[in-house]
């Protein structure tokens, strides 16, 4: 009963790093080639200036709370995917030094160099996000211990000793890379006004078909490399609801994008991100890392989960904490409520 | 190379670039709190511009201290999956505890405070400066949580899979080591922002401008300054240094250099502890210090390594000796100057006195170097333990990870840093060379932190 309110509770934080600090990805990538002044590069990153690094803390809250809830797992993952995970410090690193650094600097050489790191950076992790997502659907070769090792990439085939890279798991990172710029998207056309909001308004339509596109091909291809993927859904067949979410929300988007309701539209957003990252974890439960290596190596909920007293204890203060949480979230978001502009100061 | 030694080398030297942040911004949040304060008693502009410019050197310390924080919880994982797995239970949880409850408030109320004052009351952006400073200061006990149930394991129990379990989770919080710990630790952040402070205003007054703002920093720095000194040696200090001698004696011998068991033993001011003939060279010794200072009196038996097996000595013996010393003496050095300056600004002196005032100035860096010779003294007097008579760190590595691996991800830290350090560097050069009245692009315009 822990292990199952725990699976889910981590869920919950990786969705919410995923929905919040997504749309600040998004805009990272957009940031490359969206904006045409220089008006405008500010007030794209405007939008995500007071709000991006409170995002990036859900990465971090759901990192400690992975840590004491499922130590097995935690160990075994991170040293696992050690040189990926090094990349992806790298590239947070970089994506928030950039964008501190530019508001520093006038010259205008070292703010397109760094414009360019901003926008690279935040493309590159969207992309290392998704495959790492899909690395966990697809499985990695656990010894009997408990642990692994994987190189960047071997033949590029989901098999028995795959990378970190394969066809399988560019198409997880193709997926992340445009649903999070369609989110950014989105969110500009909320947050900002006049050519920008509409240009941005633009380029979901385009988006909008390549996701449709990779949705459909990354279900079929994770029931093609998992099949046991779909067990839990023939058992309660009432969570084929699920997909019928990820459906209805994508549908959501256009329409909502066409009769320019943007801020309907960003939520439909985020509830595809929902539905599509809920629907792997149900896909996954009770397993939580699969072993490519024969099912009985697979680091399972009851194999990894910390001490009775752990989670009993960690339940009360995680309530506490995160009910706080979400109370200042809140506060912050309505404080900053509305269009950006870069006239009203500090904003 | 072992793999050992790089992925302790990997976690040193991340964890030293990172606390170089924390300590200015923790510092800095208490000072900024009583800029604000002063500024929203007395109405005024120039306190309130004192503060907004500190608040610019804080956002940028913020920033980098973020980006260089995220690795520390990955490292975990990644450079120590063994120790992870077995202690992920308790340690795990002030680690999710310092997101949970630190990191949603400072970063929530650091936007607010940064970026919205125009969208805000005056009371609610004094308020937002108090929030980021408990954030900052709630944050600093939950990482000190964690280390210290590292230095001195307490309420634990163990599962069948060897799985280390809390039994009481106040105990957790409350471990007397972590309380010692922290209070000596946060009044090393007061000493560092107090000295930052201070040396900006000696920078600004010998540089003839910026006068009455120099005036504010001076006032509030040598304060603030001479009071964090004075705590960091009595009480913080000296019980913390109590504690250690009592449950970590091989720590406490070694930061001494004292290899014989000794009554009335005598304190090394300086020396070189010479590991194959077991004593210090080249030494000066106050006799029956030590003995007065750890247990009140002259007489009493100090343990020495002798007494301790040879397996469970410090493995950095030497650099343990030397990362204490400095701390010690720079902190003496520290008492002194504030008690100095804090005379001269009594008498109405201070302004006028450039010796003392280079003196200041020059001294910004060593605050820098003395909390972190105090961490190396907390972590390299635990050695050869992680978890301390429970787990060696030998045991606590990823093994998955091989040395090079390790080595080659230690050098991408490596060059980044470097570049990161000399961005921060010239962010800094900066803020500093605009001033407090500057409007500077970064609070006028869209900013990011």
């Amino acid at each position: 009963m822990m292990g199952l309110v725990w699976f889910w509770l981590v869920a919950v934080m990786i969705v919410g790093y995923v929905v919040l600090d997504g749309f600040d990805l998004g805009v990272g990538v957009l940031h490359l080639f969206l904006p045409r002044t220089e008006p405008e590069r500010r007030t794209m990153l405007a939008s995500i200036g007071p709000v991006w690094d409170g995002n990036e803390v859900w990465l971090l809250a759901g990192g400690g709370t992975l840590y004491f809830a499922f130590p097995l797992l935690y160990a075994s993952a991170f040293s696992g995917f050690y040189l990926p995970l090094m990349i992806v410090l790298w590239l947070l690193i970089l994506r928030g030094i950039s964008l501190e650094l530019r508001n520093h600097i006038e010259v205008g050489v070292w703010r397109a160099l760094l414009d360019g790191v901003f926008g690279v950076a935040s493309a590159l992790l969207t992309i290392f996000f998704g495959a790492a997502l899909a690395n966990v659907l697809r499985g990695v070769p656990l010894q009997a211990d408990g642990y692994f090792f994987l190189p960047l990439w071997t033949n590029w085939q989901p098999g028995p000793n795959p990378g970190i890279l394969d066809w399988y798991t560019v198409i997880g990172g193709l997926l992340a890379l445009v649903a999070l710029t369609l989110h950014g998207a989105l969110w500009l056309s909320i947050k900002t006004s006049h050519r920008l909001a509409q240009r941005a308004r633009g380029i979901v339509n385009p988006l909008w078909l390549l996701l449709a596109a990779l949705t459909v091909v990354s279900l079929v291809a994770t029931i093609a490399v998992r099949p046991e993927s779909l067990n839990n859904y023939y058992s309660f067949p009432a969570t084929f609801v699920v997909p019928v979410g990820v459906i209805v929300s994508l549908a959501g988007i256009w329409l909502l994008n066409r009769k320019a309701q943007p801020v309907k539209a960003f939520l439909c957003s985020c509830f595809y991100l929902f539905f599509m990252l809920a629907g792997a974890c149900w896909g996954l439960y009770p397993t939580l890392l699969p072993a490519t290596t024969g099912a009985d190596r697979d680091i399972t909920l009851t194999r990894a989960i910390s001490g009775p007293h752990t989670l009993a204890v960690g339940l009360v203060w995680w309530g506490f904490g995160m009910a706080l949480a979400i109370g200042y979230v809140v506060f912050v978001y309505s404080k900053f409520r509305g269009k950006v502009d870069l006239n009203a100061g500090g904003h | 190379m072992t793999a050992e030694l790089i992925h302790r080398l990997h976690f040193a030297f991340t964890i030293t670039f990172h606390y170089l942040f924390p300590q200015l911004t923790m510092g800095l949040a208490l000072l900024i709190v009583v800029l604000k304060s002063v500024a929203l008693k007395t109405g005024s502009e120039q306190w309130d511009r004192a503060a907004r410019f500190w608040g610019r050197i804080f956002g940028i310390n913020f920033v980098f201290g973020v980006v260089t924080g995220i690795p520390m919880e990955f490292e975990f994982g990644t450079n120590w999956a063994r120790f992870s797995q077995l202690s992920g239970g308790v340690i795990g949880q002030p680690l999710a505890m310092e997101g949970v409850f630190s990191f949603f408030l400072e970063s929530a109320f650091l936007g607010l405070f940064l970026y919205g004052e125009k969208r805000i009351s005056k009371w609610m952006h004094w308020f937002s400066a108090v929030m980021v400073f408990v954030g900052s200061w709630i944050s600093g006990f939950f990482i000190i949580v964690t280390d210290a149930w590292m230095q001195h394991p307490v309420s634990y129990g163990r599962l069948p899979n060897g799985q280390f379990e809390v039994l009481s989770f106040w105990h957790l919080l409350l471990n007397p080591w972590g309380l010692l710990q922290y209070a000596h630790n946060m009044t090393g952040a007061v000493v560092t922002g107090s000295f930052v402070m201070s040396a900006v205003g000696a920078f600004y007054l010998l540089d003839r401008r910026m006068m009455d703002y120099a005036r504010i920093f001076l006032k509030v720095g040598v304060i603030a300054g001479l009071v964090a000194s004075v705590l960091i040696i009595f009480p913080t200090g000296d019980l913390h240094g109590k504690y250690v001698a009592r449950n970590q004696p091989a720590a406490m011998a070694g930061m001494e250099g004292l290899f014989k068991t000794e009554d009335g033993a005598g304190m090394v001011l300086i020396g070189q502890p010479n590991e194959e003939t077991g004593q210090i060279d080249n030494p000066i010794v106050v006799s029956d210090a030590l003995s007065f200072l750890i247990y009140g009196t002259t007489k009493a038996e100090v343990k020495g390594l002798d007494q301790i097996p040879r397996d469970q000595w410090p493995t950095a013996l030497p650099l343990l000796f030397y990362a204490y010393h400095i701390m010690a003496g720079l902190g003496t050095w520290f008492v002194l100057l504030m008690i100095v300056s804090a005379f001269l600004l009594w008498r109405r002196r201070l302004y006028q006195s450039r010796w003392v005032l280079w003196a200041l100035l020059l001294s910004f860096p060593l605050p820098y170097i003395a909390n972190t010779a105090g961490w190396m003294t907390a972590e390299l007097g635990r050695q050869p333990w992680l978890i301390y008579g429970l787990m060696r760190t030998s045991e606590g590595y990823s093994n998955t990870v091989s040395a090079s691996n390790g080595l080659f991800t230690l050098l991408g830290f490596m060059g980044l840093y470097s570049l990161l350090g000399l961005l921060f560097t010239v962010l800094i050069y900066r803020e500093i060379s605009n001033g407090p009245e500057s409007k500077s692009a970064p609070a006028a315009m869209a900013h990011a932190e």
